[in-house]
């Protein structure tokens, strides 16, 4: 039954020099399915030129609830970008 | 609530690799009431909520009744024009038909999965609407009677979702909010569809134009319906606006959906069945007669004119396909003991090529069945650019 699929999510290259983007999730009883699946549920309309399926459940993702201590070490470094550093008036090309 | 497990982008019931996000069990109220602050701030500043957020149960529970709703009502309204299509008056218009009614499966499952997001499986889902506990919208209990109704129902019933729906592409559910995106880009097809079937009808013959006239006057009123109860009756309104998950009243999308259908009508060629439709110069709207509200209640209890049919039909379809989903459960688990078996030993010099097992060599160009590897040799590590295929050495 349905009910023992597990649950796929589904990404989508919309054209070749762009990476795949999340695009939802299905169900499926496996790989090969899923991205039979996946054709006909998101690149109805030429959306895709390439697809991933990858099995929920594989996926590890940071938590929200970390979010703060987790990407705090970026916060105090404006060092890292360019608009930082001061430069004389003039000087161009850089 | 908390009791659910959270896999990272989409989850269900029971499933995923533990506990992450959401409130912990026992949050003491200091941390819920800092919790709560931290969801109202992200909703005022329009962020959007995403699954693993942490949110009240209230809200999980509204975004799920309606989304469900919704989904339910993408495939039952499959019914009323799937049964047109092997009577299409042509090869074009058939093949429109199924394009628009595949699209509207396809929109259930958008929906499906943003539900699923908030942790209710599908399976839950299809039973609640099977059982009759969960609704779907009251126009699709109104039958089809003529090829005219195909039309009426992409120009007016679909028109009225879009006017629904266009707003809830900023509701403040990340995944509801996406599933809507692509839902409404797909719809206007639909509506247009409709619109230039009804257009040919009208300026055909005076039987083709008569039947496009009366199945305007059959639908318009269900359609000006599907915006749900006035205002002062509409139960959950004020707190779904609240929540940004509602971003108009019921009555100022109605009145939007008249303000847009009257000037199509008119270049139709074909009259609203509403004597009381008239301008009104102060404000700036059609005014339109009342709507029978008792007609509404009783459909949606159930007693509209094809409430039983269409849930029955759906039960069936549902159950006729279950040898499908078996077979398709039963072809992965043995491809994927397959996969978890030991490979044949490999030839000794001198003899002949082994045959391999029919079912092995049903598909030479699949990873799984690419080049056997030697058994002394150290397993070929799968290729990282190509996450979908999975070498058979790391699958056991």
């Amino acid at each position: 039954m349905s009910a023992d699929w597990p649950l796929w999510e589904v990404f989508v290259r919309s054209r070749r020099g762009l990476s795949h983007t999340h695009a939802g999730s299905l169900h499926a009883p496996d790989a090969q399915m899923a991205l039979r699946n996946a054709r006909d549920l998101f690149t109805r309309r030429s959306e895709g030129v390439s697809l991933w399926v990858v099995p929920s459940g594989e996926i590890t993702a940071s938590s929200p609830d970390e979010k703060d201590p987790f990407f705090a070490p970026a916060a105090d470094k404006p060092y890292r970008h360019p608009t930082f550093y001061e430069v004389p008036e003039g000087v161009r090309n850089l | 609530m908390s009791s659910v497990t959270t896999p990272p982008l989409s989850r269900r019931a029971g499933e995923g690799k533990g506990p992450a996000g959401s409130a912990p069990g026992g949050a003491s109220p200091e941390e819920e009431a800092a919790l709560q602050a931290a969801f109202d701030a992200a909703v005022a500043a329009e962020e959007r909520i995403e699954p693993r957020d942490w949110m009240p149960d209230a809200y999980r529970a509204t975004l799920v009744r309606q989304i469900a709703q919704h989904a339910h009502s993408e495939i039952i309204g499959m019914q009323p024009e799937a049964n047109w299509i092997t009577r299409a008056p042509s090869l074009r218009r058939k093949a429109i038909l199924m394009a628009k009614v595949q699209d509207e499966a396809g929109h259930g499952l958008y929906l499906y999965g943003a539900a699923e997001t908030l942790g209710t499986g599908r399976e839950q889902l299809l039973d609640k609407l099977h059982a009759g506990r969960q609704k779907y919208s009251s126009i699709f209990n109104y039958p089809t009677l003529t090829w005219a109704d195909v039309g009426a129902i992409g120009w007016l019933v679909d028109g009225a979702a879009i006017t629904n729906q266009v707003p809830l592409c900023r509701c403040s559910y990340g995944p509801y909010a996406r599933a809507m995106v692509r839902i409404c880009k797909e719809e206007s097809f639909h509506q247009r569809q409709g619109y230039e079937l009804l257009l040919a009808l009208s300026r055909g013959t005076e039987a083709q134009h008569a039947m496009a006239q009366d199945a305007v006057d059959r639908w318009w009123w269900p359609s000006l319906m599907m915006f749900g109860p006035p205002d002062e009756e509409s139960a959950h309104s004020a707190r779904s606006m609240e929540w940004k998950i509602k971003r108009h009243s019921n009555d100022e999308l109605r009145q939007r959906f008249v303000d847009i259908c009257v000037p199509q009508a008119e270049a139709l060629g074909l009259t609203l069945p509403d004597p009381e439709l008239r301008w009104n110069e102060q404000r700036e709207h059609w005014d339109f007669g009342a709507i029978d509200w008792q007609e509404f209640r009783d459909v949606l209890a159930g007693n509209g004119p094809c409430n039983d049919q269409r849930l029955h039909r759906r039960r069936a379809a549902h159950e006729d396909g279950a040898w499908v989903r078996e077979a398709a459960a039963a072809h992965a688990a043995k491809q994927a003991a397959r996969r978890a078996a030991p490979h044949p030993a490999p030839p000794t010099a001198g003899t002949e090529p082994p045959t391999r097992p029919a079912e092995q060599s049903r598909q030479p160009h699949t990873p799984e069945h690419a080049p056997q590897p030697h058994p002394d040799e150290p397993a070929p590590q799968a290729r990282a650019d190509e996450p979908a295929q999975r070498g058979v050495e790391h699958s056991s």
